[in-house]
């Protein structure tokens, strides 16, 4: 039975989702040199027109598909998105299409993530044919994992939890970003110049967007209009809270109160909070957030002051670790007056085992696919663009465009 | 006879250089917004995590061109308006000037810097 407020609900939070994947080019646009700022606006932005049609051609099949291979991938019963129509799936109170069509900004948004690892040098052509393979390979089979009808991860397999993504789309992401970086190499100059970030009120805009978007990302993620969609919300905007708070606090300690630095604290602790959202308590979104920017702070740090990757954009230590913790975090506060189901605190150590080895798996499979399509496309098509491109810019080299006259 | 002021100062004292130079006659100017560092070298900012160094800091450039009587005292309200004591306060050059020529009229020379009220009329 179609319930209106259910499906107006996921509607709506479908437009927040989307929005989040301009509001990510906005937030790394701003951190990129003025000669790449459209570059990077525009990988992200693309993976609205690209992902849109790969989900509808394939990937929501792969992904949602009836299971075959034994909880590994979905079947090709929905390609072109046949049978996929505005009757509920059994169980669901909204148009089965409506699902699919939520799924999809998550399909969008989570390559868009990647790009911070490889802006200012990456070869656009590349990148395209890049982001569609890994779509297809990777993001496609590890949400059918999870998600998907009989998924190896999900409630069918090894039972771990992810509310609302934090394995499919922050760890996939994050861990797919250190890949790629080592695989493309720093930008020309990095450990030598200082890459000062050309436009912060971008990045600020694009956190801003983030955060309010994240209320359909992970509210959403309820696929109701009902108690666990509001406590989703408010964990999410608890946990954005307290990581910007602490972020704050650990760059005063250095220096000065960075805002980028506050506002990339907001976005670590959104990426924390989405895999338990709705399995948390507002004190653990608390905890949850407060804890994750230390780890990703730390990260960056450790890994700019040795120059160890130039992942540019701390996709890495964002994402990926702020995933991690994430889904460990769910596995350490769930609570099951709020979501079912109990974690190590409230004496259920066997899900924090469930997340720790849905986590590792996620990690080596994004890591090892990644990495090993990055060096195939290296190959064959090239990852970078020449040395003279890069130091034009992209926005010209590349798009033969000006982001200011 | 004729020469050019290049001064180079801090962007937040463009508007107190301003106004001095205003008060003795200085009516017409060049301002440019530049980037680059002296002895002073560069400034740290905050990152999103720790600190990084910047270089290039932004200044301010003002030409202005006059006659050699009047160069003293324009550097020294130049001087006296952009100063804070503190490294990067800036620093101004002179330059001989060829010629001048006044598209409108063609006036050349001082007659082409002559203004109602300029610091050469004075």
């Amino acid at each position: 039975m179609i319930d209106s407020g259910d499906t107006t609900w996921i509607l709506v939070s479908s437009a927040l989702v989307l929005v989040m994947t301009p509001a990510l080019a906005f937030f790394y646009g701003g951190m990129v040199r003025k000669k790449n700022i459209l570059s990077t606006l525009n990988l992200s932005f693309v993976m609205m027109c690209l992902i849109s049609v790969q989900w509808l051609l394939c990937g929501y099949s792969l992904a949602f598909g009836s299971d075959v291979g034994g909880g590994l991938l979905g079947g090709l019963e929905f390609l072109g998105l046949q049978g996929v129509g505005a009757e509920p799936l059994e169980g669901m109170t909204i148009p089965y299409m409506l699902f699919a069509a939520f799924q999809m900004m998550f399909a969008i948004i989570t390559p868009a993530l990647i790009t911070g690892a490889f802006v200012e040098r990456v070869r656009f052509k590349t990148f395209l044919v890049f982001s569609l393979l890994w779509a297809t390979l990777i993001y496609d089979p590890v949400c059918h994992w999870v998600w998907g009808p009989g998924g190896i991860l999900g409630p069918d397999g090894l039972g771990a939890l992810d509310f609302a993504g934090g394995t499919v789309v922050h760890m996939t992401a994050g861990f797919s970003a250190l890949a790629f970086a080592l695989a493309i190499g720093p930008r020309k100059g990095f450990g030598s110049q200082s890459f000062e970030p050309a436009n912060i009120p971008y990045s600020v805009l694009g956190a801003g967007l983030l955060w309010m978007g994240w209320f359909g990302f992970n509210g959403g993620s309820a696929l109701a209009a009902n108690g666990t969609a509001v406590q989703a919300l408010f964990t999410t905007n608890t946990a954005a809270a307290a990581a910007g708070l602490v972020w704050m606090i650990l760059s005063w300690t250095d220096n000065k109160p960075s805002v980028l630095g506050i506002v990339t604290g907001a976005v670590v602790g959104l990426v924390a909070i989405t895999p338990g959202a709705g399995f948390v308590t507002p004190l653990g979104a608390l905890a949850i957030g407060a804890l994750v920017a230390p780890i990703s702070y730390y990260a960056i740090k450790f890994i700019k002051g040795r120059n160890l990757v130039d992942e540019s954009l701390d996709v890495f230590a964002c994402h990926g670790l702020g995933g991690l913790w994430g889904a460990l975090a769910t596995g350490l506060f769930a609570a099951s007056s709020v979501g079912g189901v109990d974690g190590l605190f409230y004496g259920n150590p066997g899900q924090f085992l469930a997340q720790l080895w849905a986590a590792l798996l996620a990690i080596g499979v994004s890591f090892g696919v990644t990495f090993v399509l990055a060096k195939v496309l290296n190959a064959t098509m090239g990852l970078r663009v020449s040395d003279n491109e890069e130091q034009v810019g992209l926005d010209v080299s590349e798009h033969a465009e000006r982001a200011y006259a | 006879m004729t020469k050019k002021i290049e001064a180079i100062i801090r962007e937040e004292k463009l508007e107190d250089v301003k106004s001095a130079l205003h008060e003795i006659g200085i009516v017409g100017m060049n301002v440019f917004e530049i980037c680059g560092h002296g002895r002073q070298g560069g400034i740290t900012l905050a990152g999103r995590t720790g600190t990084y160094q910047v270089d290039m800091l932004p200044k301010m450039q003002l030409n202005i061109v006059l006659s050699d009587h009047n160069v003293e005292k324009t550097i020294a309200t130049i001087r006296e308006a952009a100063s804070t004591g503190e490294p990067g306060d800036g620093i101004v050059f002179v330059y001989p000037v060829e010629d001048v020529i006044r598209i409108r009229t063609g006036e050349r020379g001082r007659e082409a810097l002559h203004y109602e009220g300029d610091i050469d009329t004075r």
